[in-house]
C-alpha cells in the first residue's frame, strides 16, 4: 500500500520546513519508525520518522528546498506499485532546485529526465486517490491519535506530540513512541560546505554562493522587521562601575569554585531586581492594552551556529544567582546542540543581550516583540574616572536599554536604569 | 499448611464455623443425607446433626426465603444453591428480602446471610445450566458478592463471609471444585471481604481475573514470560465491594489490562471495572482496556462449541499482546 510522506508540523511556529538532509535516498528499504530525514525548522533540526514500511520510490522535494506543512515531499510503497496517482497530488509547483530555471507545467515533454511528478499530472486524467491510511498520527480531520499515558508523558517532559510518529495502531502515539523520544537527542543540524578560496575569480566582481536561508534565519528575519520598524524604539545608556559586583564574583566563586558565576548572572539577577521595583518597565504593549508582568523572566541571548536565539531564565527576580548560574549554562549548552524547546524560547519578559566577550564597549539591541525592554551589554574594562575630585581606576561597563515608546517613557526607563546601576554598584543591596 | 481440594476447603471452612458458632446453620437441596451434589457438605450431617444441616425440597424461593426470615430471626444461615443457575428462581428473596432488609427496617434487621454454590460453567451442562450470574447480584446495593479461586481464599473468605453481618452471594466454580492448593491449618484463618490479590508481580501488563479465569490467566502469563512480556494477575476475590484500589496501582504501573472473565461481556463485572479503570487511571493508559469474555451466546451443549464459548489461555495471551502492541 503506497503510502503519501508529507511535510510533518514539528514545532508550534513552523509554517514551512527545510530538507536537510535525506538519510534514505531512492529504492532503499524503510520500515515504520525509521528516520527518513533530517527536517530544518524555524527553531531545530528534527528528525522525521517512516510511518510506512516499504520502499522509499520517489523523493519529491530535494535537500536544501522548503515545503510547507502537509505538502507532499516523498512516495513509500511497495517496490512495484504503481504510484503514478499518488505522485500526480506532487504540488504543480514544487519549490525549483537552486540550478534549475522554472518549470513549466505546461511542457512536460522539454524537462530534463528525473521529473516524473510533472509528468504523471499530465497523465492521470482520473481524480487523484484520497490519501491512504498509512497510520498517521493526524487524521484526515486533523485530530492526532495518542494514548492518554503518552499524552501525558509528552506533556511533563514538554515534547512536542506533533512531532512524533505513532508506532500504535492507526498511528496511535504509545509511550514507547515518547521514550524513545526522551531517549534520542535531536540531530545536529548539518550546514553547506564553504566554497574553497582557490575557486573565487581574482578579477571583476566578487564571486559569491548563494545557500537557502535555514528556517532559523528565516525567523529571525521575518521577527525581527516586526520589531525596530513597527516598534518606536529609544536608547538609554549609562555607565556603571563594576568593581563591587567583580569582586562579589569572585568572592562567591572563592567559596565554591563549581559555582561559576559570571559577570552575566549577576546583571540578570540585578535587572530582574529592578525590575521587580519598576514593573512599568517589566511590561508589554499589547495593542489594546499594555500588560504588566509580576515576574521577571529574563531572555538571554545566545549566540548559536547560524543565528541566536534567547532561553529564558523564569522567575530570575525569585532565584539566587547560583540557580542563575546554573540554569543559563544548561539552557545555552542545549540552545547550540538545538535542544531547547519551544516554551524554554518563548515568554521572556525582558531580555538581555550582552556582547562583551567580543569586546564590544556598548551597542544598541533590536527588542524581540512583545517584550518592552531588551538591555544591551558591553565589555567590562579598567577606565580612569573622577572620584571625590581625584583620579581613579575603576572597572566600567557601558549598557544601553532599547525602550518599546508605547510602554516604556523616557523618564521610566531611566529610573529603571538608575535602580539597575545603583543595585549593580553595590550588590549588597541584593541581600537588603 | 495442608494441601487441599477447593471442594474439601470450604468443607472446612463450613465445619469450623458450625462449631464456632451455634446460630450457623446450613440449608438446601441435598446439602444433609447426600453430602451435597458436590460433596462440599461430606459429614457435617453426621457430625452436626438434623437440626443444624438441613434438606430442603426443590423450592428456591421457599427456602431463600426460610434463611432470610431465620437471619431476621438472629440465626446465620448458610443456604446452598445446587447450582446459582437455580438461585435465578430465589431472586426475589435474595434481592428484594435479603439486600434491602437493613436498609427499609431503617437499620433493625441486619441479615447475616450467605448464599452459595457453584456458577459459570461446567462440563457440557448447556444454556440453563452454565450461567455466570455475578454481574446480576454485585448489581444491587446490600449485597456482597465473592468469587474465590485457590483452595485458600475459598476457605478463609467463606469463613468471612458467614462471619459478616450482611448478606454474601459466595459464588463457587464447579470446575474448580477438585483445584488442588495449600490451605493454612489456623482455625482462625480468614481473608477478609473486599481486598483483591496479586496472584502474580510484573510490570508489562495487568490481568484482572476471577474465579475460573485466575490459573488460566497464570498460565496465560507463564507463556507471556517466555516470549518477554511480563503480566501481573490481579484477583479481585471479592466483586462487591470492589477493591479498585488495587487494580489502579496496578495499571499506574503495567499501562495496559487484560479482563478476563467468564461471564458475558455485556453489562458484565469486567465492563464495569474497566469503567474504574477509566475514570480512576486515565491519564496511565497507554492502551485501552481489553476484555476476554464469554461469548455473548447461550452457552452451547456442543463440547467443541463449548470450548470456544469459554476465554481460554490463547485468547488471554492474544489479548496481552494486542495491549502491549506486540502483533
Amino acid at each position: 500500500m503506497a503510502t503519501k510522506v508529507i511535510m510533518p508540523k514539528l514545532s508550534p511556529t513552523m509554517e514551512e520546513g527545510q530538507i536537510s538532509r535525506w538519510l534514505k535516498k531512492e529504492g532503499d528499504k524503510v520500515s515504520m519508525g525509521e528516520p527518513l530525514a533530517e527536517i530544518d525548522t524555524d527553531k531545530a533540526t528534527m528528525e522525521m520518522q517512516a510511518l510506512a514500511n516499504g520502499v522509499l520510490r520517489k523523493i519529491l522535494i530535494n535537500e536544501g528546498q522548503s515545503a510547507p506543512l502537509g505538502q507532499l515531499i516523498a512516495i513509500i510503497a511497495e517496490p512495484n506499485e504503481d504510484i503514478a496517482s499518488l505522485m500526480a497530488e506532487a504540488p504543480a509547483a514544487a519549490p525549483a532546485k537552486q540550478e534549475q530555471p522554472k518549470q513549466e507545467q505546461e511542457k512536460p515533454a522539454e524537462q530534463p529526465a528525473p521529473q516524473p511528478q510533472v509528468r504523471a499530472a499530465a497523465a492521470s486524467a482520473a481524480p487523484a486517490p484520497r490519501a491512504v491510511d498509512n497510520g498517521q498520527p493526524r487524521t484526515d480531520s486533523g485530530r492526532m491519535i495518542v494514548s492518554p499515558l503518552a499524552a501525558r508523558m509528552a506533556a511533563e517532559a514538554g515534547i512536542d506530540l506533533r512531532s512524533l510518529q505513532g508506532s500504535g495502531p492507526s498511528g496511535r502515539i504509545i509511550k514507547r513512541d515518547i521514550e524513545a523520544a526522551i531517549s534520542q537527542p535531536k540531530a545536529e543540524p548539518s550546514f553547506p560546505r564553504v566554497v574553497q578560496a582557490g575557486q573565487i575569480p581574482q578579477i571583476g566582481a566578487s564571486a559569491y554562493r548563494d545557500e537557502p536561508a535555514s528556517e532559523i534565519r528565516k525567523t529571525i528575519a521575518k521577527r525581527l522587521v516586526t520589531s525596530l520598524g513597527p516598534v518606536p524604539h529609544f536608547f538609554l545608556t549609562t555607565e556603571i562601575e563594576m568593581d563591587r559586583a567583580a569582586e562579589m564574583r569572585r568572592g562567591i566563586n572563592a567559596l565554591d569554585p563549581d559555582l561559576k558565576i559570571s559577570i552575566n548572572d549577576v546583571i540578570i539577577k540585578v535587572a530582574a531586581a529592578a525590575l521587580v521595583q519598576h514593573p512599568e518597565v517589566n511590561a508589554s504593549f499589547q495593542e489594546k492594552f499594555v500588560r504588566y508582568y509580576e515576574r521577571a523572566d529574563i531572555g538571554v541571548a545566545v549566540a548559536i551556529e547560524d543565528g541566536l536565539i534567547t532561553p529564558v531564565v523564569r522567575a530570575a527576580d525569585q532565584k539566587s544567582l547560583s540557580q542563575i548560574a546554573a540554569e543559563v549554562r544548561e539552557l545555552a549548552e542545549r540552545a547550540r546542540s538545538r535542544r531547547l524547546k519551544p516554551e524554554e524560547y518563548t515568554g521572556a519578559t525582558f531580555s538581555i543581550s550582552n556582547l562583551g566577550m567580543f569586546g564590544i564597549d556598548e551597542f544598541t539591541a533590536v527588542i524581540n516583540p512583545p517584550e518592552g525592554a531588551i538591555l544591551a551589554v558591553g565589555a567590562m574594562s579598567a577606565k580612569p574616572v573622577v572620584r571625590d575630585n581625584e583620579l581613579v581606576i575603576r572597572q566600567m561597563m557601558r549598557v544601553t536599554m532599547s525602550c518599546d515608546h508605547r510602554v516604556i517613557d523616557g523618564a521610566t526607563g531611566a529610573k529603571f536604569l538608575q535602580t539597575f546601576k545603583k543595585i549593580l554598584e553595590n550588590p549588597l543591596y541584593l541581600v537588603v | 499448611m495442608a494441601t487441599l481440594t477447593i471442594r474439601d476447603a470450604l468443607n472446612q471452612a463450613l465445619r469450623e464455623e458450625l462449631a464456632r458458632d451455634d446460630s450457623v446453620f446450613l440449608m438446601g437441596e441435598e446439602v444433609a443425607e447426600y453430602d451435597g451434589a458436590y460433596k462440599v457438605t461430606r459429614g457435617l450431617l453426621h457430625d452436626f446433626g438434623p437440626k443444624r444441616v438441613i434438606d430442603t425440597p426443590i423450592t428456591e424461593l421457599g427456602f431463600a426465603g426460610l434463611g432470610v426470615g431465620a437471619a431476621m430471626a438472629g440465626l446465620r444461615p448458610v443456604v446452598e444453591f445446587m447450582t446459582f443457575n437455580f438461585s435465578i428462581l430465589a431472586t426475589d428473596q435474595i434481592i428484594n428480602s435479603a439486600a434491602k432488609m437493613l436498609y427499609m427496617s431503617g437499620g433493625q434487621f441486619k441479615i447475616p446471610i450467605v448464599f452459595r454454590g457453584p456458577g459459570g460453567s461446567a462440563f457440557q451442562v448447556s444454556s440453563q445450566h452454565s450461567q455466570a450470574l455475578e454481574s446480576w447480584y454485585a448489581y444491587f446495593p446490600g449485597l456482597k458478592v465473592v468469587m474465590p479461586s485457590t483452595a485458600a481464599d475459598a476457605k478463609g473468605l467463606l469463613k468471612s463471609a458467614i462471619r459478616d453481618d450482611d448478606p454474601v452471594v459466595f459464588i463457587e466454580q464447579e470446575r474448580m471444585y477438585g483445584n488442588k492448593g495449600e490451605v493454612p491449618d489456623d482455625p482462625d484463618f480468614t481473608i477478609p471481604l473486599g481486598v483483591a490479590d496479586v496472584k502474580r508481580e510484573g510490570k508489562d501488563v495487568t490481568i484482572v481475573a476471577r474465579s475460573l479465569m485466575v490459573p488460566l490467566a497464570l498460565k496465560a502469563a507463564d507463556q507471556l514470560e517466555q516470549q518477554g512480556v511480563s503480566c501481573e494477575v490481579i484477583d479481585p476475590r471479592t466483586i462487591r465491594p470492589l477493591d479498585i484500589n488495587t487494580i489502579v496501582e496496578s495499571v499506574k504501573k503495567t499501562n495496559r489490562v487484560v479482563i478476563a472473565e467468564e461471564s458475558h461481556p455485556i453489562c458484565g463485572v469486567g465492563a464495569e471495572i474497566s469503567a474504574e479503570i477509566m475514570e480512576h487511571a486515565f491519564d496511565y493508559l497507554d492502551a485501552p482496556v481489553k476484555r476476554v469474555s464469554g461469548a455473548d451466546v447461550p452457552m452451547p451443549y456442543a463440547k467443541n462449541l463449548e470450548n470456544l464459548a469459554i476465554p481460554d489461555v490463547e485468547r488471554i495471551v492474544a489479548a496481552v499482546r494486542e495491549v502491549a502492541y506486540i502483533d
